[in-house]
């Protein structure tokens, strides 16, 4: 019998595969928080030293409006053809293919945060004041935040009536407090004070999430 | 059990009627605030009504989730509708009062905050439970409902450190209370939480009666399809 990771490994590999073919969610995703990088970027049209205490928040609104896009997809292709009903059936752990799932939406959208940060370094002219590593610290952490309430919750509102609308809609009251420790931490870095507490809390909330969506995630699934 | 409901619901009318005189009329005035102060006595306990309710939706969806048990989810969904209910009467007291002691509406304080992002999951809760389709709306809902649970402590901690670096107008609470108005907030407290229960109870029974009258339904669709089969023979 093939182990878990190996399941979530063959998953992931399948999802991979299909997006590098398709391009489907990575495009429409690139080309939105592109859209809301110009929006945002002529709405506000800050100078260098403003820029450094708004663009922390301007970022990842346009990564969290950018992610939903990604994450709404994610399991489209599974009702198609009824997969994910015969992945029920089967005797594969539902946690498998949960992880599969949101690691492959963590590589999405470390790919559109890796594509738009160099646009918003130009077009807002950052320049940290902070150590920039810590950004990637808050990147990976923010991003997993995100990614795995999102990826449990678009298993949730798949079983919903306009469930295009309903994933943002339970996605950003949770997210709050992941959401303000980004931002903040971002701020923080970006004019060059301790953003220490800012990374902990995140990893907190991480931690706290993952273990609720592994816990309630078989749970979700099976619900008839 | 039908016998007890009028008549608790006589008391906590007197009650609630006494409560709003003991608030307006009873209670010393408040030396600086003067009479604006009295919204307090509906503020504090609507919020404590609140919390307590979406206390019990998460121990009821906690409950369901083991047991699946459909009285705990039913139990669940009354008190989310009931607490949210009570969540916006302490967030539209809140400000009318904020705005003459504090001069501003509303601040990113860290109970304001808490008590917004506690309303949001709660509606968020109640929009799931309309849109899904109704066999899995009671495990989608408590698990949503335990996903808020473990939420609250990390907004309440994000907002405490988010507030502590940048000082904001000082609340009015930490002074002590004067012991007479201590007894008109508790009085009121009993009289809205006794209001809640009594809501909740003939929620409770409305929805038990709804789900049970679509049983019944289900059940006779499937119980005459042979019926009719058989006279048209």
């Amino acid at each position: 019998m093939t182990p878990p990771s190996g399941i979530t490994l063959a998953t992931l590999s399948k999802d991979l595969r299909l997006e590098w073919r398709s391009k489907d969610a990575i495009n429409s995703m690139l080309f939105f928080a592109l859209l809301v990088v110009v929006v945002f970027s002529f709405s506000f049209d800050p100078n260098a030293e403003e820029s450094r205490h708004i663009a922390g928040g301007l970022i990842w609104v346009a990564f969290l409006f950018a992610a939903v896009v990604a994450l709404n997809q994610t399991w489209a292709r599974e009702v198609r053809n009824q997969v994910l009903d015969a992945y029920r059936v089967s005797p594969a752990p539902a946690n498998s293919l949960f992880l599969a799932k949101a690691l492959g939406n963590f590589i999405f959208v470390t790919i559109l945060e890796a594509a738009m940060t160099p646009l918003f370094i130009v077009f807002y002219q950052l320049r940290s004041l902070g150590p920039a590593w810590q950004l990637l610290l808050v990147a990976a952490f923010g991003t997993w935040a995100l990614v795995v309430n999102g990826t449990f919750f678009a298993a949730m509102s798949l079983r919903t009536r306009s469930r295009e609308i309903m994933l943002p809609l339970l996605l950003f009251p949770i997210s709050i407090p992941a959401i303000l420790a980004m931002v903040q931490a971002t701020t923080s870095i970006l004019l060059g004070e301790g953003a220490r507490f800012w990374i902990v809390l995140l990893f907190t909330y991480d931690l706290v999430f993952t273990s609720a969506c592994l816990l309630l995630f078989e749970t979700v699934l099976e619900a008839e | 059990m039908k016998r007890i409901f009028p008549i608790l619901s006589v008391i906590t009318a007197a009650l609630l009627g006494y409560a709003l005189y003991a608030a307006l009329v009873i209670a010393p005035t408040e030396q600086t605030m003067g009479d604006v102060q009295r919204i307090f006595y509906y503020h504090v306990p609507s919020a404590w009504t609140a919390f307590l309710l979406f206390l019990n939706n998460f121990v009821a969806s906690v409950v369901y989730l083991i047991r699946k048990n459909p009285v705990a989810d039913i139990v669940a969904l009354v008190c989310a509708e009931v607490g949210v209910a009570f969540c916006t009467v302490v967030l539209i007291t809140g400000p009318l009062w904020a705005r003459p002691v504090w001069g501003i509406w509303w601040t990113w304080d860290i109970r304001l905050t808490s008590t917004l992002v506690l309303w949001l999951i709660y509606v968020a809760y109640l929009m799931l439970r309309r849109f899904s389709s109704s066999g899995q709306t009671p495990v989608l809902a408590a698990a949503l409902a335990v996903f808020g649970a473990l939420d609250v402590p990390l907004v309440y901690f994000s907002i405490w450190f988010f507030r502590t670096q940048h000082p904001q107008p000082v609340i009015g609470g930490g002074g002590s209370l004067a012991p007479a108005m201590w007894h008109v907030l508790l009085l009121n407290w009993l009289a809205f939480s006794m209001f809640a229960f009594l809501v909740c109870w003939s929620r409770f029974r409305l929805e038990k009666l709804s789900r049970e009258v679509d049983e019944t339904q289900a059940m006779n669709a499937l119980l005459d399809e042979p019926v009719s089969n058989r006279s048209a023979r």
